[in-house]
């Protein structure tokens, strides 16, 4: 028991859930905390929009898969980290945010900078704590880090008056936290695990679809070694994808809207369906068709996903690495699928690129032979739009990790989300890559990369138009494009030299592997801003 | 289809907030939500009775028990539940139709909790079913002014919702 200020009470609690380093931004009424973190050897990373520090805790908290910290004032602070928040909600990204708010004798009276941060980010957030007295400060940071960072992940939110802050307590971290109301179930049932086995033996064109849940869960082992065991083939979610290794044979490629032609034949002619950590969005399963005798086994941490957007036949609710080592430990005996797979095989088509016309690269070649030039163990982050597709359908991922927006699609996430991987790994290549429309959302965290000498890698396919609403609006709005050219953007190769960050335009296909080798051979940021046709597609 | 649903909810300042929350963004259609602390002064107990099919109960449940706040959820069923709402009615009286009026709410086990020259005001308990006759078999007096408080709701025989 020590006496102290909230202030450094906070800090204390960081240190005691081994946090290194922080991404944030200050304001007044989270000064009192600033002033003690500054006494700590907690690293803080000051991005440049407090968004883009909820966006990089999400990047670093997706490679560490523990609970990132994400801080900002009140008011206006705390609001603009909302969209980071639900980004983090609707991905199950474990974070801790803090904010500060006004002094709690003025709590709704409108005061300056004053808004009700917990009340508006109650949809988005696992759980939230406004932190009234100083004296439950230890109990509400260890509640809030268990509660982030099991089950299904997700953000939780504490909003510190600034009074609160400076108010002196006698602290004494907890060791354990037990809250009667959320036990976070862990083991399969035995009853449904055994149903589930019986299903994988008696299934003869069984399919895995590996989703997000894999990776908060530690799984992407397990899984491997089940589906390698049964023969099992397997397609991803955008979330999943890496799961299996995008090069492995069983692997048959991302299902969905914007998926390929043999995952998606494989999830339409299946007649077992086993879902790991996937909550099978309505984009992931737009193509898949409904049959009434497909056998779905669902796994998931969330009871609440189970039965939610698809129907289930075998239900199981549990940590996946512990189901997966049920389910292990009965299906021993080696099985063969390899007929099915041949089946599958001939839906892989490997579509050809065409050259891009003179003065411009095709975006998918570019993507290919990035490919080549990374170390396997990198990150790769991909913004919205059509570079994230194009991304998402020519990187090989293997025992590195694809990172996006998966369920909110928010525009900016991959330079901020690429820093906190960065940070939190800094011998993996991370490279970001984005669209000239996300990328002018997200452009000023270059700055932040040069100050914290964060050596993040970033492309930005620039074709002057919002490409993925354009198609949509060439498809089902007649051709009017309203609102998605970019005229008026700036030269990128132009703003990475106006902060100093090194650069190269790659205007013709000849440059690419040259562009690459330069980029991933600076241990610097570094900016590569690709030209693509206008009206390049995403799928085609 | 109607569902009365008992939740067991830590007693703190802003749940009654998360649980409506949770009702208005999930599009779910809450008839009558009954909030009051239980012989643990920690804990309070919601009656929510909610409109929806299976699928949307299914939800509802799970969405709730993902609240850390909420504690336990169950649903009642019809049959095995003793369910009860307090209304209070002022109704129109003239002096003369007093004994009309006073001999209803007898027969319905109503009680008579303030009276004055043109208006006698009624409180009754009830299922929410025998409230609606009630109501109508005084409408012809003219109601003046309904407060009705949602249903609340126990299980019949042994069973409890306790942590």
């Amino acid at each position: 028991m020590a006496r102290m200020t909230v202030a450094k009470a906070m800090t204390e609690c960081l240190k005691a859930e081994g946090i290194t380093t922080v991404f944030g931004y200050p304001g007044a009424a989270i000064c009192p905390f600033y002033d003690e973190l500054n006494n700590t050897e907690i690293r803080h990373v000051l991005v440049r929009h407090e968004v883009n520090g909820g966006h990089a805790a999400s990047g670093y908290a997706r490679i560490t898969g523990k609970p990132a910290v994400a801080i900002a004032t009140s008011g206006p602070g705390a609001l603009n980290l909302i969209t980071a928040i639900a980004t983090a909600y609707m991905d199950s990204v474990p974070m801790v945010v803090i904010t500060g708010q006004v002094n709690s004798d003025q709590l709704g009276r409108d005061v300056f900078q004053e808004a009700d941060i917990t009340g508006s980010a109650e949809p988005f957030v696992k759980h939230s704590y406004l932190l009234k007295r100083p004296e439950d400060t230890a109990e509400i940071f260890k509640r809030a880090f268990y509660i982030a960072g099991t089950g299904r992940r997700g953000p939780v939110l504490i909003d510190i008056p600034v009074d609160v802050q400076t108010a002196e307590i006698d602290f004494e971290y907890p060791e354990s936290v037990d809250i009667r109301s959320y036990r976070p179930s862990t083991m399969g049932n035995g009853l449904s695990v055994k149903r589930a086995v019986n299903a994988i033996l008696a299934a003869e064109k069984p399919l895995i679809l590996a989703g997000g849940g894999l990776f908060t869960g530690g799984a992407v082992g397990l899984m491997r070694e089940l589906a390698e065991r049964t023969d099992i083939p397997v397609v991803s979610t955008m979330m999943g994808l890496g799961a299996v290794s995008t090069d492995s044979p069983l692997y048959y490629g991302m299902i969905g809207m914007h998926g390929c032609k043999s995952a998606n034949m494989a999830i339409n002619t299946c007649d077992t369906l086993i879902l790991l950590g996937a909550r099978v969005g309505d984009r992931s399963i737009a193509e898949m068709k409904k049959r009434e005798n497909l056998q779905v086994v669902h796994i998931d941490i969330d009871p609440a996903e189970i039965g939610k957007n698809i129907g289930v036949n075998v239900p199981i609710v549990g940590d996946l690495t512990l189901v997966l080592g049920q389910l292990l430990d009965q299906l021993t005996d080696k099985l063969d699928h390899s007929e099915w797979r041949r089946k599958l095989d001939e839906y892989r088509v490997e579509k050809p690129v065409k050259a891009a016309a003179e003065g411009f690269v095709n975006p998918k070649l570019f993507i290919k032979t990035l490919d080549k030039y990374l170390p396997t163990h990198s990150v790769v982050v991909a913004d919205v739009g059509s570079n994230q597709m194009w991304t998402a359908a020519n990187i090989t991922i293997n025992d590195g990790r694809f990172l996006t927006s998966g369920g909110m699609g928010t525009m900016g996430y991959a330079i901020p989300a690429a820093l906190g991987a960065k940070a939190a790994d800094p011998s993996a290549e991370v490279v970001a890559v984005c669209g000239d429309g996300s990328f002018q959302m997200q452009m000023m965290e270059l700055a932040t990369a040069l100050q914290h000498d964060i050596a993040i890698k970033v492309i930005v396919m620039r074709n002057n138009y919002l490409g993925m609403v354009r198609e949509l609006q060439e498809k089902a709005y007649g051709s009017r494009r309203v609102a998605v050219s970019l005229d008026g953007s700036p030269s990128y190769t132009k703003i990475a030299e106006a902060y100093g960050i090194e650069t190269v335009l790659c205007d013709s296909e000849d440059m690419i592997d040259g562009a690459i080798e330069r980029m991933i051979s600076s241990d610097k940021p570094f900016l590569i801003e690709v030209a693509v046709e206008e009206f390049e597609k995403t799928i085609l | 289809m109607k569902h009365t649903i008992s939740v067991l909810v830590e007693n703190h300042a802003g749940v009654l907030a998360r649980v409506a929350g949770l009702f208005a963004r999930r599009g779910f259609n809450i008839d009558s939500l009954a909030v009051g602390v239980t012989d643990d002064e920690n804990v309070s107990r919601m009656t929510i009775v909610a409109d929806g099919s299976a699928y949307t109960l299914e939800q509802i449940e799970k969405q709730l028990n993902k609240l850390i706040d909420v504690i336990k959820v169950k649903t009642l069923s019809q049959e095995s539940m003793v369910s009860r709402e307090l209304v209070l009615i002022k109704v129109s009286c003239t002096p003369k139709q007093r004994p009309e009026i006073i001999s209803i709410v007898e027969l319905s086990h109503g009680k008579i909790s303030d009276i004055c020259a043109n208006s006698i005001t009624i409180e009754i308990s009830d299922s929410q079913q025998q409230l609606n006759n009630f109501e109508e078999l005084l409408r012809p007096y003219g109601i003046k002014e309904i407060v009705r408080t949602g249903t609340i709701a126990m299980q019949k025989g042994e069973a409890t919702v306790r942590i």
